[in-house]
């Protein structure tokens, strides 16, 4: 008896052994199923700003570096070669030369070179004779002089000044090389790349096709035979088609927390990840339109702020209170929690919110003589929702808001015009980098510096840490300006939210990135235990 | 009868003539067009670009001068391009109408074979425990939100037999279609129905009251002849109107269901398009919808007289 338990056990140990290690090994073929929640405008990823474009596109292409796609958190120790074998900077920091891959084909057959760079970033540069309809990112390369060829196998970028950030952005999912030999316009109906899966179809409002590309340069992969994204409107009947087996993914970052309980009650074995996303909500004031102009009601109106109600109510408590930048862990380059609280509207909010009703009972408002106004935002949920907290909060300190829902193509004309006294918006960035974040967002005269917020002296630091080649000493800058930016009341951040992809536990390798929603979905290796 | 047809296709005419003017006119009235929600996404707005874009798109022509191109093109068969798949829209129109069709039909289908032998069942046995529920059934079919109904079913099926009846991919063959459009069109046709079934009850309550029914009777002809040959035929008239307004709603208003179930027909594309401000799909499909709309309206006139010898049309 004893002798067959011990047979009996060692079989099942066996077993399990032989399904553990037949399970870690990857196996070929099948189709990947995930659900997208919209048709994209696109799938021209230097034409869109949304990671509706680059969930289906990225695995298009490929980028000169990509953020190695199994470490969530991206930084510049996290860049890996991809079409480039090498990079090596400079001694000054003003050029960086790529030594390119050979050998690679794009999926019309013909070979990639070093021209193929070049005219990707003359286009996204304007310096090309063919354009594009739109170019959202032109301004990450507005340190760039000139992109410089040397044979067919080695590029050189000509920079205006050390920007160790450039390779950040290079390594983004919003930057990959597309062929001088196909125009900007097929690229948006019929993209051509060198990456893992070649383009089948885009059929509006039903799905977005991918096939493997046999000839891909990195022999054996990908693993699956194609990539389905079907287009499911209806967040309800997409999580239902999860459950129901029709779907293998929901679509990256789309499931609230409630939303992923849901999902776990009904399929005990699916596997959810809550991560944020590095979008955040943000109050927006017209310093321009009085009684706005005066910093001291900005000032009570960030000091009304309580963010952890935001986040309990809104995300069921799936969010991040920080500043202009994600915060750590996921973070890399966001204030420490000690710098946090030392900001005014940080800490305690009885004592902030006190502080604010002073001010407003010095500037003439009171209970009895409140300031009336109007917060506008997107007629969107995500925008409303917080809008409304935001309208409750505003009464603690004497200030009567009504909400002014704007429809969502009239939204960034009617902020552009300045028509508006104050909103709500939300900012989405690309990378984790505080060049993309300080520049785009808080420079004079950027365009998505909604509030007109101008700091001259803040800009040199701007400037100062984007050429600072130290990380520790660029961090240090970094927030140091990001704490003048939420002291000056540019745009105070509300919240950094967290979001939820759920995946069944037969599709391996999946990552979710911890502080970008746009760099993780190449998808070469990822693999269906079937 | 012929010059009213002749009356009645030149009023067909003119009324998709003031359709055309009205979608025309309102796609410019709403504020934002494809240029500013292209740029929506990027959070930002460049103005040089924006106007290449709406140069490019012929969005900077007077508003006079871009109907006449509209109508031009319409009249040699072109439909122009769609802003946003740049394909041109009778590619992207195309497809769609024949999944919009056959949910529509199945629906109709649905409705006429449930919805008149129980609005006759009802209305014959008045009153009575048949009739109270059929009526529960059909108030809750028209008081049932689509969308609720519609999540409700997709909900029983996952739970209970672990699918899920969306459209995911073209189905494969007769069967697969049948099946996949059958539980939209019942959720659809439910409330179709309904309607039905109400207003045949209502018709025949009142046609069976008439003195040629009891002469009918008194004449020994048995209760299936008098309901179903002597009065369903002089009920049905009303119930043909709402059938007729049924179907020219189904194929364009669908856009629940069709959310719901995940179906790319007519009416969820048509929303997309207006989302995106998309005109050409926008203004070619609203006119498509209208001439469907107003070819059965006339098809329904003319089968009255079918129905009703009584009816006589004249100029």
């Amino acid at each position: 008896m004893g002798k067959q338990i011990v047979a009996l056990a060692t079989a099942i140990f066996a077993s399990i052994t032989i399904s553990t290690a037949q399970a870690a090994e990857p196996k070929h073929g099948g189709i990947l199923k995930i659900y997208h929640r919209e048709t994209p405008p696109s799938l021209s990823i230097h034409e869109e700003a949304t990671f509706s474009v680059n969930i289906p596109a990225m695995g298009v292409f490929n980028n000169l570096v990509i953020y190695d796609q199994h470490k969530p958190q991206n930084s510049l120790d996290t860049i890996v070669p991809e079409l480039a074998t090498s990079w090596a900077w400079s001694k000054d920091a003003m050029q960086l030369t790529f030594k390119l891959r050979q050998g690679v084909k794009w999926h019309d057959g013909q070979p990639f070179t070093a021209k193929d760079v070049k005219c990707t970033f003359d286009l996204l540069q304007d310096k090309a004779q063919d354009k594009f309809r739109k170019n959202p990112r032109k301004d990450w390369y507005a340190f760039v002089n000139d992109v410089s060829i040397n044979g067919d196998n080695e590029v050189t970028f000509h920079l205006k000044r050390p920007q160790p950030s450039l390779l950040a952005m290079l390594a983004s999912g919003y930057t990959p090389i597309y062929p001088c030999h196909v125009s900007a316009a097929q690229m948006r109906t019929h993209p051509i790349g060198t990456g893992p899966f070649k383009f089948v179809e885009m059929k509006q409002n039903e799905s977005i096709k991918l096939e493997k590309n046999p000839d891909y340069w990195k022999k054996g992969l990908p693993y699956l035979d194609g990539i389905e994204y079907t287009i499911i409107k209806n967040r309800a009947t997409a999580v239902l088609a999860f459950v129901a087996g029709k779907v293998d993914v929901t679509f990256p970052t789309e499931m609230t927390a409630a939303l992923v309980k849901d999902i776990k009650s009904q399929d005990s074995t699916a596997i959810c990840e809550i991560k944020p996303i590095n979008v955040s909500t943000n109050l927006i004031v017209n310093r321009e339109a009085a009684p706005f102009n005066n910093p001291e009601l900005r000032k009570a109106m960030a000091l009304s702020l309580d963010r952890k109600s935001f986040i309990d109510i809104i995300l069921q408590g799936q969010g991040d209170v920080g500043g202009s930048l994600l915060p750590p862990p996921e973070g890399v380059w966001g204030m420490p929690p000690d710098i946090l609280k030392t900001i005014p509207g940080y800490g305690d909010v009885k004592k902030d919110r006190e502080q604010a009703r002073a001010i407003m009972t010095k500037l003439g408002y009171g209970p009895d003589k409140p300031l009336k106004i109007k917060v506008s935002t997107r007629n969107l949920a995500t925008y409303r929702d917080p809008a409304a907290i935001l309208i409750d909060q505003f009464k603690s300190i004497y200030i009567d808001a009504e909400l002014e829902p704007v429809e969502s193509s009239a939204w960034f004309a009617k902020v552009a015009r300045n028509d508006y006294s104050v909103g709500l918006n939300l900012t989405g960035n690309g990378i984790d980098d505080p060049d993309q974040a300080f520049y785009e967002n808080y420079s004079c005269g950027s365009e998505r510096n909604y509030t007109h917020y101008c700091n001259k002296d803040l800009e040199k630091l701007f400037d100062q840490q984007s050429a600072e080649v130290d990380p520790a000493k660029r961090k240090k800058l970094v927030w140091e300006i990001d704490k003048k930016i939420q002291e000056d009341v540019a745009r105070p951040i509300l919240f950094h939210a967290r979001t939820g992809t759920c995946w069944k536990p037969y599709v391996k390798n999946m990552t979710i990135m911890s502080n970008s929603a746009y760099n993780g979905y190449r998808y070469e290796d990822i693999w269906l235990d079937k | 009868m012929g010059t009213y047809l002749i009356r009645r296709f030149f009023l067909m005419l003119l009324t998709l003539f003031g359709i055309s003017v009205l979608v025309f006119t309102m796609l410019r009235v709403v504020p934002g067009n494809i240029a500013d929600i292209l740029f929506d996404a990027a959070g930002m707005i460049d103005t040089a670009e924006k106007a290449k874009l709406e140069k490019e798109l012929g969005l900077d022509r007077s508003i006079a001068v871009q109907y006449g191109q509209w109508i031009g093109g319409l009249a040699h068969g072109d439909l122009g391009y769609s802003y946003v798949s740049e394909k041109p829209a009778l590619e992207e129109i195309a497809p769609r109408i024949p999944i919009t069709a056959k949910l529509a039909g199945l629906a109709l289908l649905f409705a006429i074979v449930f919805g008149v032998p129980l609005g006759v069942i009802s209305a014959v046995k008045q009153n009575s425990a048949v009739d109270y529920v059929l009526r529960v059934i059909s108030l809750s079919g028209l008081s049932m939100p689509a969308f609720w109904l519609g999540l409700l079913i997709l909900m029983a099926f996952v739970k209970f037999f672990g699918t899920i009846p969306i459209y995911t991919d073209p189905p494969k063959g007769f069967w697969a279609a049948l099946w996949l459009f059958s539980v939209p069109a019942a959720a659809v046709g439910f409330r179709s129905s309904a309607l039905v079934m109400r207003l045949t009850r209502s018709s025949m309550l009142e046609v069976l009251r008439q003195d040629y029914i009891r002469t009918a009777r008194a004449k020994g002809a048995s209760d299936s002849n008098v309901n179903y040959h002597h009065a369903l035929r002089n009920a049905v008239l009303p119930v043909v109107t709402v059938i007729g307004i049924e179907a020219a709603f189904l194929m364009g208003g669908l856009i629940v269901t069709e959310t719901v179930f995940n179906i790319p027909g007519v009416a969820r594309f048509l929303v997309e398009a207006i989302r995106w401000r998309d005109y050409p799909i926008v203004q070619n499909l609203v006119m498509f919808i209208a001439m469907v709309a107003v070819s059965i309206n006339f098809l329904v006139d003319l089968l009255y007289a079918v129905l009703d010898p009584r009816i006589k049309y004249s100029g």
